[in-house]
């Protein structure tokens, strides 16, 4: 006997049952079998025969009426029948998009990364962790034929396949560029183009770029409307905001930006990172800008990959493991 | 955390009155509410965001598309009594410059 034969014996004897005691635990019994209707696939209009043939088989004479009006119920049931099918193969196809997405993802990350860059002058440390499959943090790494170091830190806003693109379309357009000639702001000028050409009309993107020049310690940046890092100075021992004005990626077209420097002296620290870092909350509130300083400043004397590790455990165990936004840290740390 | 949409339509335009939250889950909501209303040319469309005390970029985005959209049909787009936190966003994206957003107002839900 396989499972549908199974299933329709025990269903005669669970109603048999119910009918004679309309007891809880027969009802139970139609619940379990309701289960496994579902499971072997059973259509509606299938159970409905199946109650038919188990009411003719309890009650041989059933009033002649009774039978039409089952027929005609099995009747009503065939779309519902057919609804049910359609979503079994929804199912099955969402799983396969899942899978597909899974994968996209994963290639997503293989093509986008960027490997720090080993240098004698910062100790560069980087922490980047997607809330959601796909992670709209982007950060960059390219080092100059004069020994300067770029590096980008972008946050994508929009979702899904559009800004996936958008983020391939970036990084291949920064890697074409000749990057050791152009200023931050030219680099920013161009991508803005770029991303303007993107489809959808609310998907925007915030970026800092900066270069570090080695011969002269000094750090050029230039800000898409990106969440403002900080500068800690070791001399006076303080962070300060790092500010920089510039409209975001992909909203004008014709978007100008400016150039900034800082100069870094041994022990400096620059902190770039992404509101996914800003905007962590704790229950109902949101942590202050001060209080990620705080934790920086309490790990600020280890090697700087240990210190976005550590700055990254900090919050993602105040949210209790459950990340809302993806979360980028990049740490440099001036070291001669 | 949910977002209520009221809008009041007038002669020369409608004033969109939202209070609550702006983020990944509000912003379809929104949207649906705030673009067909950026294509009706020549008249002006104000967002009052007096009672809105959070937003995330997802809510910029949907102003951004706003903009763009109200631009291409000649709508006037226009934000009103941001909340500082809120207004905040707007002045780190640089979207203050090219956007008509009127005074802040301080927190009043907080």
């Amino acid at each position: 006997m396989d499972t549908k034969d199974l299933d329709a014996r025990s269903y005669t004897d669970l109603l048999k049952g119910y009918i004679k005691t309309q007891d809880e635990r027969a009802l139970y019994g139609a619940e379990q079998i309701s289960k496994s209707f579902i499971k072997n696939n059973i259509l509606p209009e299938e159970i409905v025969n199946l109650h038919i043939q188990a009411l003719l088989e309890i009650y041989p004479d059933l009033h002649e009426l009774i039978q039409p009006s089952m027929n005609f119920l099995l009747e009503a049931m065939i779309s519902y029948g057919l609804a049910h099918q359609e979503y079994q193969q929804l199912r099955e196809k969402q799983l396969e998009l899942r899978s597909e997405i899974h994968l996209a993802a994963r290639m997503q990350q293989i093509l986008l990364q960027s490997e720090i860059p080993q240098t004698d002058d910062l100790d560069i440390g980087v922490i980047s962790v997607p809330a959601n499959q796909m992670n709209g943090d982007y950060h960059h790494f390219v080092r100059g034929k004069d020994g300067s170091i770029n590096i980008a830190i972008a946050d994508i806003i929009g979702k899904g396949i559009p800004a996936a693109l958008s983020m391939s379309m970036i990084k291949y357009a920064m890697d074409s560029f000749p990057e050791s000639e152009m200023s931050t702001n030219a680099i920013l000028k161009s991508l803005n183009r770029v991303v303007e050409r993107n489809v959808d009309p609310s998907m925007f993107i915030t970026m800092f770029y900066a270069t570090y020049k080695p011969d002269s310690g000094k750090l050029f940046y230039s800000s898409a409307g990106h969440e403002p890092g900080f500068f800690y100075s070791s001399k006076a021992n303080r962070f300060k905001e790092i500010e920089a004005k510039g409209l975001v990626l992909g909203v004008k077209p014709d978007t100008t930006y400016s150039q900034y420097e800082l100069e870094l002296n041994k022990d400096d620290m620059v902190i770039l990172l992404t509101d996914g870092v800003t905007e962590c909350r704790k229950g109902d509130q949101f942590i202050e800008r001060d209080e990620v300083l705080e934790v920086i400043r309490t790990y600020m004397h280890l090697p700087a990959q240990e210190i976005v590790n550590r700055v990254y455990r900090h919050f993602e165990r105040i949210q209790n493991f459950q990340l809302k936004d993806d979360f980028t840290l990049v740490i440099l740390k001036k070291v001669v | 955390m949910n977002l209520q949409v009221q809008i009041d339509e007038g002669n020369n335009g409608s004033v969109v009155h939202l209070s609550g939250e702006i983020d990944v889950y509000t912003a379809p909501k929104l949207k649906d509410a705030l673009l067909p209303l950026t294509k009706q040319k020549g008249t002006l469309l104000e967002v009052d965001l007096t009672h809105v005390n959070y937003m995330d970029s997802t809510g910029l985005g949907v102003f951004i598309n706003a903009l763009k959209s109200s631009n291409e049909h000649e709508c006037k787009f226009k934000l009103i009594n941001l909340q500082d936190r809120v207004y905040r966003l707007f002045q780190i994206t640089g979207l203050h410059e090219i956007m008509d957003l009127n005074s802040t107002i301080r927190g009043v839900d907080e």
